[in-house]
């Protein structure tokens, strides 16, 4: 009923701006490619209630933040959030729009999801190369009572550039201090070991072909795919299965307001219930708009994808924003002006 | 009248002339920009980068030698595979099969060439890697795995992915096209040539070897020299099975890397001018070996053209 009531009233809305043809601005977006099907259910709702239309183009994040510094586009999506010098140095406003997790997933004979445990320090080991086989004594130790196969353990990265790969890395990196000096972090890395698979639905693919494989994806290729996922333990020390509710909690302690540019990256969060792989994927936009309607047409976009796209990013398996981050993104927007100074939305 | 046709004469000469100089200034075109979008990675690295095998994104280490060696094995064993399976279709299908089945088989290896390569890279990863995981690699590691010196290629655990399985996809993959080209040069050796030699007791054998052959060797050069050239750019299927490692390894079972997979793969989250520089680097010397490779044939031609001269 008060559903319906929304929808009239937007319809009703709708009818009394049809007459204004500014807002009817067409706005594109282009960069990351793990929150493209979000973005493009949220515009295909938006386009139905408002008229307007949202293209993105899901070109990768490193292609996100060129076409954003070099203005061919109205805003820019990348996974990796950029550090406060190189936002000032463009001029460019940063904030989350979405989150998801990153999950380890296994291919054994006789395992199921969630009956393999994992620590960071063991998941790096793994990554190096030096745990070689499933029954060595690292993952014994973590894994106590578990039958463990003597088969290899065939390590699946991804072959593309990633944010995905970008939170994997990062987190490795907190983990374990050898991982940080041979290998480090970046949406793509020198893999001291494994096979690479291209995209997530590569990296599922290698891993649901290889018995004995381990890999690691976004939440969502791992549900639906029904690959079995390893439990983590988290900086608390707890071990937690991953799900929306360890997602958020890892998002509900962190620092946003405090952090330059609210580039957060969600590894290693404390909270006994906190998934230590999660991390959200982030929109860039001027401070300065030249085109302030498009400006306006972006924060809008988004407000209303904050406050009407949870469900629909609830389907997909993304996490969406809480309610506190999105009143402190609200405040950010206020940056955003036009050529006067004055803020566009 | 007549002065009218002249012109329209010159005007067709002149535009066809321009559509095929068009050919030679988007070549140059290409070569160009490959060169200037590479000038950071060339500078930085010059020479080196040809045979450093390191791949390193976060320290911005690049060096092009495991895509180069993973481009010229997979090529190679594709080769080996193809040739000989090639020259065995057309000369089926031209000098043995009756007549009722040419044309239904002939059919059946030009649709072959039609799949787009995406398929057989999904082909290879879901149907053909698992197969040859469980049952061929297997065999392959205990008895040749065993060998002294050869033992080195078949080595390692059996991932069912790596640069064997990507050398045989790519064996499918250009199958029909040497096969096309060889079975319409085989045709067109005159039957009057093939039938004196059968008419002097020469065996089917002797008669392809000896007359359709030496006949045909231009154009069966040719159509090898096609499928090479897609070998080396095949991009899609290859990235699906050969398991996308910057990592140098003996073992064939072991996962590579070719130059254009890794293109197809990173270019996209390439962060960094150097990290695209270099990939774009990557691109120039896969247009450099293609370019290599179509000049080596040709000398193969003009030699084999002189040594006819000696002949006759």
């Amino acid at each position: 009923m008060i559903r319906s009531l929304q929808r009239s009233l937007a319809a009703a809305a709708v009818c009394a701006f049809a007459t204004v043809p500014a807002l009817a601005a067409d706005i594109t977006g282009a960069g990351a490619t793990f929150p493209y099907p979000i973005y493009a259910k949220w515009a295909a709702a938006y386009h139905v209630l408002t008229g307007a239309k949202m293209n993105y183009q899901s070109i990768g994040s490193g292609g996100g933040i060129k076409q954003i510094t070099a203005k061919t586009v109205d805003f820019g999506a990348s996974d990796m959030p950029l550090g406060a010098e190189d936002l000032a140095k463009h001029g460019l406003l940063q904030f989350p729009a979405i989150m998801g997790g990153v999950v380890p997933v296994f291919h054994l004979k006789g395992l199921k999801s969630g009956e393999l445990k994992f620590t960071g320090a063991l998941l790096a080991d793994i990554y190096l190369g030096k745990v070689k086989k499933w029954n060595d004594a690292a993952i014994a130790a973590v894994n106590p009572g578990v039958k463990l196969p003597s088969s290899t353990i065939t390590v699946v990265h991804r072959s593309d550039g990633s944010g995905t790969t970008f939170l994997w890395t990062n987190y490795l990196s907190k983990a374990s201090a050898d991982w940080k000096t041979t290998v480090g972090e970046g949406t793509s890395v020198k893999w001291p070991a494994g096979v690479g698979g291209k995209g997530n639905e590569g990296v599922a693919s290698y891993v649901q072909k290889i018995n004995g494989a381990l890999g690691y994806v976004e939440y969502a290729y791992a549900k639906q795919n029904k690959l079995a996922a390893g439990q983590m333990r988290n900086l608390a020390g707890k071990f937690v299965s991953p799900d929306d509710k360890s997602f958020k909690a890892a998002a509900a302690g962190a620092q946003w307001s405090k952090t330059p540019g609210m580039g957060v990256i969600l590894t290693e969060q404390p909270g006994d219930g906190s998934w230590p792989v999660t991390g959200a994927s982030f929109i860039l936009i001027h401070k300065v708009q030249e085109k302030p309607e498009a400006g306006r047409e972006v924060l809008r976009f988004f407000d209303w994808a904050f406050a009407n796209g949870q469900k629909m990013a609830d389907e997909l398996d993304y996490v969406p924003m809480p309610e506190a981050v999105v009143k402190v993104i609200q405040s950010e927007w206020k940056q955003v002006k036009d050529a006067s100074g004055k803020p566009v939305y | 009248m007549t002065r009218n046709n002249a012109l329209m004469d010159a005007i067709f000469r002149n535009v066809t002339r321009f559509f095929a100089f068009g050919v030679f200034s988007l070549l140059a075109a290409i070569l160009v920009s490959l060169l200037i979008g590479s000038s950071l990675s060339i500078e930085k690295f010059g020479a080196a980068f040809l045979w450093n095998d390191n791949w390193d994104p976060v320290q911005e280490d690049f060096g092009a030698l495991v895509p180069i060696y993973g481009t010229l094995v997979t090529s190679a064993i594709a080769m080996a595979i193809a040739i000989p399976v090639s020259f065995g279709i057309a000369l089926f299908l031209t000098e043995l099969s009756p007549p009722w089945l040419r044309r239904p088989l002939g059919t059946a290896i030009e649709m072959l060439a039609a799949i787009p390569s995406i398929i057989y890279g999904m082909w290879g990863l879901f149907v053909f890697a698992p197969l040859f995981q469980e049952h061929v690699q297997p065999l392959l590691i205990d008895s040749l795995g065993e060998l002294p010196g050869i033992g080195a290629l078949f080595q390692g655990p059996p991932m069912g992915i790596g640069m064997l399985t990507a050398g045989i996809i790519l064996a499918v993959m250009v199958i029909p096209f040497i096969t096309a080209v060889m079975r319409d040069v085989f045709d067109l050796v005159p039957p009057l040539l093939k039938e004196s030699a059968y008419g002097l007791g020469a065996t089917t054998w002797e008669v392809t070897w000896r007359v359709v052959l030496p006949y045909t060797k231009v154009g069966v050069i040719g159509g090898v020299m096609l499928g090479l050239g897609r070998a080396l750019g095949e991009t899609m299927a290859i990235t699906f099975v050969i398991g996308n490692a910057h990592r140098l390894s003996a073992s064939l079972l072991a996962p590579g890397n070719s130059i254009a997979s890794a293109l197809a793969n990173e270019f996209t989250e390439a962060v960094g001018d150097l990290y695209t520089s270099a990939l774009i680097e990557l691109g120039l010397i896969l247009f450099l070996i293609t370019t290599v490779v179509l000049a080596c044939s040709k000398l193969l031609l003009m030699q084999l053209a002189k040594q006819e001269g000696a002949r006759t």
